[in-house]
């Protein structure tokens, strides 16, 4: 079977300092896929790699099958891998009806020079609107995104990577300062994303990785620690000396 | 809305037509500036100065406003429609909106073949390179005084009746018509332009460029589209001010004209279109008036109120639409003030 997603020998470098060190990782098609590690091992610069944000120094990234090494973060977007981010990154004074129309106006390429008003996009507004409903937004899809309370932004923060219909889908630690009363709205749609897409899951919660991921690779200073199922990585040794225990 | 609180979709669709409608304002503007040609016939040539430099004011706000481009060079595409209009008028033909058209094309292409230079840098190197651009543009005319006249300027530029019917006047009605018929359709090919999906895009590309990528929006080839657009608008400009002046002087290319339009749209406020016009009518009035009391030290004055409006804060001097009675931007206002109270209260 053909990886949804993988790696083979990913090294960025960063002058002297290696951030991602010959990682090859392999992520099966519906996969639940955690990546986790202690501070600085180099997570977030993986999930930079893997959607272009930067370029990597050594190694290949396939989607599909597909090399996509060379190509350009938008381009990635269109042939299925899309992220979040850890720290929101939304358009402030916009709504979330017109972030969410915006990130399905692109995906069906309604983006180029046009002339009908963005009204007339009626298959995209009423999409727009069952994604919203369906990510609890509807109620607040007209006011500027920078009001909403913070789990509402990071719900809109998850809609819109999901608007773009991705295959594989990149979750940097989506529940990342929420309020503990907004939290499980928050973990309720990361549980009910769609069973065909493939998610790989960036997060310091332990209860959240073991309940969610059907599989763990641990990072330790940018290359790949350890890698097994959740039985497997909560019982290794290994793994709780150098990760878990910081927070036991 | 009214009664049953819609399905989302119906609220959806009801809240984006909301946000394309005309709005009172913009008719009374547009009511105002058309009653104008019989209110004040005597000032039908400031009024033309006014609507020209509105129209430039509106496609700078096109890429400052919407796509997030800093020009200090704007000026190059208005002289280069400028001449362009009044060389094509002195060789080829002399019929205005013919001549509109080319200036447009000429200018707008510049525009595609310049607008590679603004893709990349930050916007202090874009400053940099479009005053670069209009610098060198300056010289040029000013080195080929054999087909441009040089410093002197290009004069003997004939222009005759528009479309063959309605002849320039000695008061400047018939091109203040032009020039407002020509800053009416600008503006509303503009407001559907910002208006639809890739207008949408515009926006966002602004607001959070990290964000568009992860979109999937590929930003270079969407700037590009709009600074040629943008181009294309500025050229037609520069023509307007030709045709119904007869003259074209290297004074539009000059670097004031630059700044002054970027100054029209601090003053205006850049991103809603009509911050341009506003900015437009606001910047030329009281030129006009400063340089009457105090023909000397009127760039002074100038140089004040640019000052205190920087320093007074653009966000709240710069939303006059915000204060017009009956407008979205004025009904958000109150919304946000109500949700910043709310929360207040809550905390």
């Amino acid at each position: 079977m053909i990886p949804a997603l993988e790696t083979r020998n990913l090294t960025k470098r960063f002058g002297s300092f290696v951030a991602t060190s010959d990682v090859s990782l392999s992520v099966r098609p519906g996969a639940r896929h955690a990546l986790i590690g202690p501070n600085g091992a180099g997570k977030t610069t993986l999930i930079n790699l893997l959607t272009g944000v930067f370029a990597a120094n050594s190694g290949q990234i396939l989607l599909g099958g597909e090399d996509i090494t060379a190509l350009p973060a938008h381009a990635r977007v269109r042939r299925g891998l899309s992220r979040t981010f850890q720290i929101n990154q939304l358009f402030a004074d916009m709504t979330p009806l017109d972030s969410v129309m915006l990130a399905i106006g692109e995906r069906e390429g309604h983006g180029r020079l046009g002339w009908r008003p963005l009204s007339a996009d009626r298959v995209v507004a009423d999409e727009a609107a069952a994604l919203l409903e369906r990510f609890r937004l509807a109620d607040v899809m007209g006011s500027a995104t920078t009001l909403l309370p913070y789990g509402k932004q990071r719900l809109l923060e998850i809609a819109l990577a999901i608007a773009t219909r991705p295959r594989v889908l990149l979750l940097d630690e989506p529940a990342a300062g929420v309020p503990e009363e907004e939290r499980h709205e928050v973990l309720g749609i990361v549980r009910d994303l769609p069973a065909d897409v493939t998610v790989v899951l960036i997060e310091h919660d332990m209860d959240l990785v073991f309940s969610f991921a059907d599989r763990i690779s641990v990072l330790v200073g940018g290359a790949l620690f350890a890698e097994g199922t959740v039985a497997e990585i909560s019982g290794d040794a290994r793994v709780k000396a150098i990760y878990l225990g910081e927070d036991a | 809305m009214s009664g049953e609180p819609a399905a989302p979709s119906g609220q959806a669709a009801a809240l984006l037509r909301r946000a394309e409608r005309w709005q009172l304002w913009e008719i009374a503007l547009w009511i105002i500036a058309v009653a104008m040609i019989f209110v004040m016939p005597s000032h039908m040539l400031i009024l033309t100065e006014i609507a020209i430099l509105a129209l430039l004011a509106v496609s700078l706000d096109l890429i400052l406003g919407y796509a997030g481009i800093v020009s200090l060079g704007h000026a190059a595409f208005f002289g280069l429609g400028a001449y362009s209009a009044g060389l094509f008028a002195k060789f080829a033909i002399t019929e205005p909106v013919t001549g509109l058209l080319f200036a447009g094309a000429v200018s707008g292409v510049f525009g595609l073949a310049t607008s590679f230079l603004v893709l990349r840098g930050s916007d202090l190197t874009r400053l940099m390179t479009t005053f670069g651009v209009a610098m060198l543009l300056a010289e040029v005319v000013n080195q080929t005084g054999w087909l441009t006249g040089g410093a002197d300027g290009l004069s003997g530029v004939t222009v005759t009746p528009i479309l063959g019917l309605f002849e320039f006047d000695l008061w400047g009605r018939t091109g203040y018509i032009y020039s407002l018929i020509v800053l009416m359709a600008v503006v509303f090919i503009s407001r559907r332009i910002v208006n639809s999906p890739y207008g949408l895009s515009l926006k966002a590309i602004k607001r959070n460029p990290t964000r568009a990528a992860m979109l999937g929006i590929s930003p270079n080839r969407r700037i590009v589209v709009i600074y040629t657009i943008a181009a294309v608008f500025a050229g037609m400009a520069g023509a307007l001010l030709t045709q119904t002046t007869s003259f074209v002087s290297p004074d539009a290319l000059a670097f004031h004209r630059s700044a002054d339009v970027l100054l029209v749209l601090v003053i205006g406020g850049a991103g809603y279109l009509y911050g341009g016009i506003l900015g437009a009518v606001i910047f030329t009035i009281l030129r006009d008036w400063l340089s009457v009391i105090t023909p000397q030290y009127w760039m002074f004055w100038i140089g004040l109120i640019l000052i205190v409006i920087v320093m007074v804060g653009r966000e709240r001097v710069t939303r006059w639409q915000a204060l017009l009675p009956g407008s979205a931007a004025n009904r958000e206002a109150k919304a946000r003030a109500a949700a910043l109270a709310a929360a207040r209260d809550a905390a």
